[in-house]
């Protein structure tokens, strides 16, 4: 089978500044695809380009086999779209906005009726209907924005950092629906911040200064050699006072990062020191009770070592 | 796939969001009220002439005399800097339809016998017509026209002439004889509170969208550039000509207001002007990021239409820059239009041209808007 989006090595200039820098990857259907990177790096500029409405500098893509630098009239028929900012008109009600969303699709009468009925029964909407959208709180409003991007039944779905601002009860509902669309075959397109959000996904793509550098299963990222530079250990080192002992790591030449995860520190060092140095060096702060073992690097661990890497080799 | 069938319907979207934007209208009472009733208010409160300095007021002469006594008459009146002779009639005829059509605002007829009824001691009668609907002409040019008379029939008298007043000036004062400010500044305020309203309400409605984001959304919709301005204009044009129409009943039965022309070109030729302002609108919306930016720009074009359209002031007064300046302003062709039909009952033949004007500011205002959005991608 065909993969649902393709994107061919996408270049996207705004006059010297280069905001996507040949991107290539494939999105199967059904498939959950996150894709990640800081504000800014391009991946809002992605998801324009492959509705078709900016067009490549070079390199191309396609949705569904239309080509995004030709069809993004029929393109835009087949995909949904969904902001961080949601789209919705405030002053309307949930059914207005159902309506209106439905009709700029085409949508009328009869198809239009069942389509909403069957948005507002997956999302839940029910006893909403009739208030206006604007006070709907944040999570519903989502459930909204989600039901007026797929009233039209799109085959794809590009979702903008959808859970932003959402309390964690109402961000697993969400996602809760996603995977119960992509069980009927909608491909989801989602781009977040939140690590756990990522852990989701079938596969993530990594976004850094506008360049795709990872790419892959969250397993397979994990286990890039890149997130784990030959020569070096992860560990996770727990003691009493793990602030104090923050500063006394960073300031260690063999430590490459350390970061705080709850009570325990992540660290990246020279598989050189050894596990009994590092206990060493911690003593004299009071941290002698500390345990120390290997671990594998989290997504973010992986995310946070590529994303310097790069910094430093582009310096 | 053919090209019409895939680049889609290049209205797409313009009835969803035309009844969409009919929702918002009737959700925001207090946006309506004010859009409706502030105009109107203004309108009302409005009771007051504006009087200004009035020089060379154009003037078209018939000089039926031809004699040195009519030449030195006319020269006086040339003289005065009040009238600017430009242009000469050939009959009666001429002198009204210059009138009527606006191309002069006042008319000056020395009679055949007037120099031979100075010779035989008689009385000798100019007759002076002027555009009432103008009422801070009308008064200006009744005086200075006096004072011109009397001077010359002093001068005739002290050398020596027979009779009480040798020359005696008979004013006709057309379209507004009773020289009431309400008719000249009510046509002209139609101009200025329709495009008040709808260039702010147009341009409103898009700037909003796109703080809200709503826009970023539409673009990845099937709405086109297009069908979103139609469904932006429709709304508001409507809302426009409701307007229009209230302010004209209020005319005519508040300030009595006779509507000489007819009402039915008048409703005719004021939809260029609608299309012209609904134009303006949208192109200040593809150019305001914010809502305080589009109300600043929308005040930018208002404020010279109060004073550079011949609303408040004569544009034959006005430095040549500022002329220029009124002759880019469609409030300068509505208000012609306005007056034109309601004052002086002029018809197609004297307004067609101001009319194709507008009709050609309004079709490139939307044009230009068109393109912008297209090349924004409606963001």
């Amino acid at each position: 089978m065909p993969p649902v989006i393709t994107a061919e090595h996408l270049t996207i200039r705004f006059g010297n500044f280069t905001a996507v820098d040949n991107v290539s990857f494939t999105v199967d259907r059904g498939e959950v695809f996150g894709f990640l990177g800081p504000n800014g790096s391009g991946k809002t500029t992605i998801i324009k380009a492959l509705c078709g409405l900016l067009k490549p500098s070079s390199g191309t893509g396609s949705i569904l086999g239309m080509d995004i630098r030709k069809e993004s009239t029929a393109i835009k028929q087949h995909v949904g779209y969904m902001s961080q900012k949601f789209g919705l008109y405030e002053d309307l009600t949930v059914v207005e906005n159902l309506d209106f969303y439905g009709g700029v699709y085409g949508l009328d009468g009869a198809t239009l009726d069942r389509r909403k009925k069957e948005v507002v029964e997956l999302t839940s909407l029910q006893p909403y209907l009739d208030r206006r959208s604007g006070r709907l709180s944040g999570g519903w409003k989502q459930r909204l924005a989600l039901a007026c991007a797929i009233i039209h039944s799109p085959e794809v779905v590009f979702l903008d950092e959808p859970t932003a601002g959402i309390d964690p009860v109402a961000r697993r509902a969400l996602w809760d629906l996603l995977f119960r669309l992509s069980g009927e075959g909608v491909t989801f397109f989602v781009t977040t911040h939140y690590m756990d959000e990522a852990e989701r996904c079938g596969r993530v793509g990594y976004i850094y200064l506008s360049k795709l550098i990872a790419l892959g299963t969250v397993d397979e990222l994990k286990q890039l050699p890149a997130a784990n530079p030959a020569g070096t250990e992860r560990m996770e080192l727990e003691c009493p006072n793990a602030s104090a002992a923050l500063v006394v790591v960073r300031n260690l030449s063999y430590v490459r990062e350390a970061t705080i995860f709850g009570r325990a520190i992540h660290l990246l060092v020279d598989q050189s020191a050894g596990h009994d140095r590092l206990l060493r060096d911690l003593s004299p702060c009071g941290c002698g009770e500390a345990s120390i073992r290997s671990v594998r690097p989290s997504l973010e661990d992986v995310f946070v070592t590529l994303t310097r890497q790069e910094a430093a080799a582009t310096r | 796939m053919t090209l019409a069938k895939r680049r889609g319907n290049p209205f797409s979207g313009a009835w969803p969001v035309c009844r969409k934007e009919f929702t918002h209208i009737s959700r925001d009472p207090a946006t309506l009220f004010f859009a409706l009733f502030l105009p109107i208010m203004q309108l009302l409160l409005f009771g007051f002439a504006i009087d200004t300095n009035i020089r060379q007021i154009p003037t078209i002469v018939l000089d039926e005399a031809r004699t040195q006594e009519s030449a030195r008459l006319l020269d006086m009146f040339a003289n005065s800097d009040a009238f600017h002779m430009n242009t000469v009639a050939q009959s009666d005829g001429d002198l009204r339809k210059a009138i009527v059509s606006g191309k002069a605002k006042a008319g000056i007829k020395i009679p055949a016998d007037f120099s031979r009824r100075l010779q035989n001691g008689q009385q000798a009668t100019v007759l002076l017509l002027i555009d009432g609907s103008d009422s801070t002409v009308t008064s200006y040019a009744v005086n200075v026209s006096n004072g011109i008379l009397l001077q010359e029939s002093l001068r005739r008298l002290a050398g020596g002439a027979a009779g009480a007043m040798p020359i005696e000036v008979r004013h006709t004062v057309l379209f507004n004889p009773s020289t009431r400010s309400a008719n000249f500044f009510v046509p002209g305020m139609i101009a200025i509170v329709l495009q008040a309203m709808i260039i702010m309400l147009v341009a409103f409605s898009i700037v909003r969208e796109r703080e809200k984001g709503t826009l970023e959304q539409l673009a990845l919709t099937p709405v086109k550039p297009l069908g979103l301005m139609v469904g932006k204009m429709t709304p508001y044009g409507l809302l426009g000509f409701l307007e229009l129409c209230t302010i004209l009943t209020l005319m005519r039965v508040v300030f009595r207001v006779p509507i000489q022309g007819s009402l039915i070109l008048l409703l005719l030729f004021s939809l260029p002007f609608l299309l012209t302002i609904l134009g303006v609108g949208l192109l200040i919306s593809t150019k305001a990021k914010t809502q305080t930016e589009a109300f600043q720009m929308a005040m930018g074009t208002l404020l010279p239409s109060v004073f550079l359209s011949g609303y408040m002031f004569l544009i034959e007064n006005m430095p040549l820059v500022f002329r220029w300046i009124s002759h880019v302003m469609p409030a300068t062709y509505f208000i012609a239009i306005l007056r034109g039909i309601i004052l002086r009952g002029a018809g197609i033949g004297d307004l067609w041209l101001d009319a194709l004007v507008l009709l050609g500011m309004g079709t490139a205002a939307i044009l230009l808007a068109a393109l912008q959005f297209v090349r924004s991608g409606a963001q």
